[in-house]
């Protein structure tokens, strides 16, 4: 499962980074005599509503999920990382402010907050980041939490108390590490969601704006030719799905490998 | 149980009056003015003037939440810039038909999830085991809003035998629901097979099988009967999912509820029906975590004394 996630996410990225240079088609250029046109040997998935290249334009796409996807991944799991850890270690009322900003963020369903964020900011790549980053933290920072108030009872961090380390190093050196794989775990995954969220948004019309090639914008401009072209819809929703797919293998194996009792328990 | 349950209302509350205050300062967050943003950048002044008294905008910012506040105890959540008409009515116009949806997705997601989990469960290791965890990883990595339109493409475009889009019939239904419902069945399939092998190992199981139990009343009548809180708990979590999931759905079935009406507000830049329909889904949500977790002290009598 981990190899097949690898293998899935590795090409995925490769696509993304060396795709658009290695595509004979333009993702911006236009053949409007062919609009619409069904794939071909020429164009493998087909032409879009303005004769756009399908294929340049999902391997010019696969940055854009690339790029929300790291990006809010490693924002989110630096702050969450942070907070959790800050929470869980100190307790007291600082834990409590950061378990009820947690609460609060956890009471609005999976995307709903993002959508409400964005549909007030507006529509733009930037704010997407924002958005995804703004719940995203949150189950960071619970996980943290988690692990380091288990972890600061442990005897050698006593002993690394006892012998003066301080609260900054205590944290750095002997605690966040402990939280480590299980954050890696949740950012595999948490990556498949950041992609799907902004795809998600991005096919409400409140993400990546056209012309930049977004797999969400171009599902969306193929809800108008679902009926007579529904090749809009099939390659960019495929990519998607594959994608995420691969994230998740590769997040179930990684848990795996970490963690024997979720494996024994497959 | 008295103390408990008074004991999770109250926990609710803050969370409640921070969902609130977040959803009144949504509209600040509105780049620049926001009832230029409204009406657009043409409108008279005369006209962004009107608003914003209308609006309350024009009060100091407590007087705005204190205002806000009041509405919200008494059911009142403004005006819609749109239908002119109270957003608490709209909502609740449309709520039925959200609610016809979710809940038919959750029927569907739990009639093909559970039987596929404990299959896998009982058989683990075989192909069957491994074709249902294949399936239901599939299911959990197939966005909305790409199964959606594929479903319409095949069933509605190729097939004919569902509606594309609508309301009032079954056969309207089944699409809507299939595509709400068919990532809560995967997570599902997965947490009911984990639970089942988890409770297939207790002990209680094995003596009941030395004792000369068949293999079905072992799975149904014991493994299965205590694996059903966990389960439970992941399908009230769940519910959450079904509504944001709703937004899309009914966007690509045009099913006239309130996550089509969030879009549709988000559209018109009416921002008091935004923030109603966030503020709805939000507080539906933490009212049915609030619901399950009551629900999982009575079934845990263990949990109540925690």
């Amino acid at each position: 499962m981990l190899k097949l996630g690898i293998a899935i996410v590795g090409l995925a990225l490769l696509g993304a980074l060396v795709g658009p240079a290695l595509s004979p088609f333009d993702p911006a250029s236009q053949e409007l005599a062919l609009r619409l046109a069904t794939p071909s040997l020429s164009h493998p998935f087909g032409l879009d509503e303005l004769g756009r290249d399908i294929l340049a334009r999902v391997l010019a796409g696969a940055r854009i999920s690339f790029l929300v996807g790291f990006t809010v991944v490693v924002v989110s799991a630096s702050l969450g990382t942070m907070l959790g850890a800050v929470a869980g270690y100190f307790g007291g009322r600082i834990d409590d402010m950061i378990s009820r900003v947690i609460d609060i963020l956890l009471a609005f369903p999976g995307l709903l907050l993002a959508i409400a964020l964005v549909a007030v900011l507006g529509p733009s790549l930037a704010n997407v980041l924002f958005a995804l980053t703004i719940i995203g933290w949150v189950g960071y920072a619970r996980l943290v939490r988690g692990q380091v108030l288990r972890a600061r009872e442990f005897e050698y961090v006593q002993a690394a108390r006892a012998l003066g380390a301080s609260t900054p190093r205590i944290l750095w050196k002997h605690i966040i590490p402990t939280a480590i794989p299980a954050v890696v775990v949740q950012a595999t995954l948490g990556m498949a969601g950041a992609i799907i969220g902004e795809a998600s948004l991005s096919f409400l019309g409140l993400g990546v704006q056209p012309p930049t090639p977004s797999w969400g914008t171009m599902l969306n401009g193929g809800r108008a030719h679902i009926l007579d072209a529904p090749h809009l819809t099939l390659f960019p929703g495929l990519a998607i799905a594959l994608l995420v797919l691969g994230l998740n293998f590769l997040g179930d194996g990684l848990r795996d490998r970490i963690d024997p009792r979720s494996n024994a328990s497959r | 149980m008295a103390r408990f349950l008074l004991r999770r209302l109250l926990l609710t509350i803050p969370v409640l009056i921070g969902v609130a205050t977040l959803v009144f300062s949504l509209i600040h967050l509105v780049p620049g003015d926001p009832v230029q943003a409204m009406l657009g950048e043409s409108a008279s002044p005369q006209d962004v003037a009107q608003l914003r008294t209308k609006l309350g905008l024009d009060r100091p910012l407590l007087q705005q939440y204190a205002s806000f506040a009041r509405g919200v105890v008494h059911g009142d959540l403004g005006t819609s810039l749109r239908t002119n008409q109270p957003v608490t009515g709209i909502i609740l116009e449309r709520m039925p038909a959200t609610m016809e949806l979710a809940a038919s997705a959750m029927v569907v997601a739990i009639l093909f999830s559970i039987p596929l989990g404990i299959i896998a469960a009982v058989g683990k290791g075989t192909y069957v085991d491994h074709v249902a965890t294949t399936v239901s990883l599939i299911g959990i990595s197939m966005p909305t809003f790409w199964l959606g339109p594929l479903l319409a493409i095949v069933f509605s475009v190729w097939l004919g035998w569902f509606p594309v889009s609508g309301r009032g019939t079954v056969a309207n239904l089944v699409l809507p629901a299939v595509t709400l419902g068919a990532p809560l069945a995967a997570i599902l399939a997965r947490m009911t097979r984990a639970s089942v092998l988890e409770e297939l190992r207790e002990l209680y199981v094995m003596a009941a099988r030395a004792r000369g139990v068949s293999e079905a009343r072992a799975v149904f009548a014991h493994a299965f009967r205590n694996s059903l809180i966990p389960i439970v708990t992941v399908i009230g979590l769940q519910f959450g999912s079904v509504l944001t999931g709703a937004v899309i759905t009914e966007t690509i079935f045009a099913w006239p509820g309130v996550g089509r009406l969030l879009v549709q507000s988000i559209s018109a830049r009416d921002y008091p029906a935004v923030q109603g329909c966030i503020l709805l889904i939000a507080v539906t949500y933490v009212s049915m975590n609030l619901f399950i977790d009551m629900l999982y002290g009575f079934l845990d009598p263990r949990i109540r004394y925690e």
